[in-house]
């Protein structure tokens, strides 16, 4: 079973790859971008069984960095 | 002085670090490879050196942190041994929770390599003893991911409990309060951005790093 875990940067922390983003995008002409954030997308392929509790515990250990990311579990 | 440091696939400067220790203390370091889940016995430091562990597969310092020898590195720090985390060392200590906060990308996205001003904000420390408070001092960095941040309270505990080691003197990554480096609650744990490996002798141009060392030696024998 494939589940998607979408790691973000915590609102307020500031993102310098989001702001190069954008700033590429201003470069190509492209207006009306008013933010861009990078983050994240890990798939994990899981064994029947492996519960939404393990995959926070996952996420919580390892797959982010709760000091200064949000992470959301989509099954 | 027994020291060891610790090897990860992908450091770069474990090398730089055993020779400082040696040419400091006298005494060659145990190197340690990251497979390893007992640390030799009888050791006064623990060195996490700079590099690019595990190619910074997922975050700086992550996979590293999760690694053997980082529960056997964790559960010396627990017991009082003194470690001392550079670079990606600081990085895999914050990941590690032997420190708190994080360090992000730096906020001008360009790696940093240069010698870069600190100024000594703690001289208490056995790893800052042979400095004086306020000293400004020359020590090089070379990072992409060093700018430090965390939690409003953390950085005001930090502050008012004198645990901030370094700070640039000038904005150098974007980091909260221009910490470069910082101490745990109990004293024994360091862990810096810049490299005071690369400056103990006079072929480095200054010898700024050297007293690091020395101030460990005096401290630990």
């Amino acid at each position: 079973m494939k589940t998607r875990v979408y790691v973000t940067l915590k609102n307020g922390v500031l993102d310098p790859q989001g702001k190069a983003i954008h700033h590429a995008l201003e470069g190509l002409g492209f207006s009306g971008v008013n933010d861009v954030r990078a983050g994240k997308l890990i798939e994990l392929d899981l064994e029947e069984g492996v519960s939404e509790e393990d995959v926070d515990s996952m996420c919580r250990k390892l797959l982010a960095n709760t000091v200064i990311e949000n992470y959301r579990i989509e099954r | 002085m027994r020291s060891a440091v610790i090897v990860f696939p992908g450091s770069n400067c474990d090398r730089d670090m055993a020779v400082a220790l040696e040419q400091v203390s006298g005494v060659k370091p145990v190197m340690v490879w990251h497979r390893e889940a007992e640390l030799p016995q009888g050791l006064d430091l623990i060195v996490v050196p700079g590099g690019f562990s595990y190619g910074d597969y997922l975050r700086s310092g992550a996979m590293a942190a999760n690694s053997p020898i980082m529960r056997a590195v964790k559960d010396a720090a627990d017991r009082g041994a003194s470690v001392l985390g550079i670079c990606n060392g600081f990085q895999i200590l914050t990941e590690t929770g032997l420190l708190p906060g994080a360090l992000m990308r730096n906020a001008g996205i360009s790696f940093v390599c240069r010698d870069v001003n600190l100024k000594v904000e703690n001289s208490q420390s056995a790893f800052t003893s042979r400095y004086e408070e306020g000293e400004e001092i020359v020590i090089p960095v070379a990072h992409h991911d060093g700018n430090y941040t965390a939690d409003p309270d953390t950085i005001e505990r930090l502050e008012g409990e004198g645990r901030i080691a370094f700070r640039y003197s000038r904005e150098v990554n974007g980091s909260e309060r221009d910490i470069a480096g910082i101490i745990n609650e109990g004293g024994n744990v360091l862990g810096m951005m810049p490299h005071p490996e690369r400056m103990i002798e006079p072929a480095h141009g200054r010898t700024d790093g050297r007293r690091l060392f020395e101030g460990l030696v005096e401290a630990l024998g």
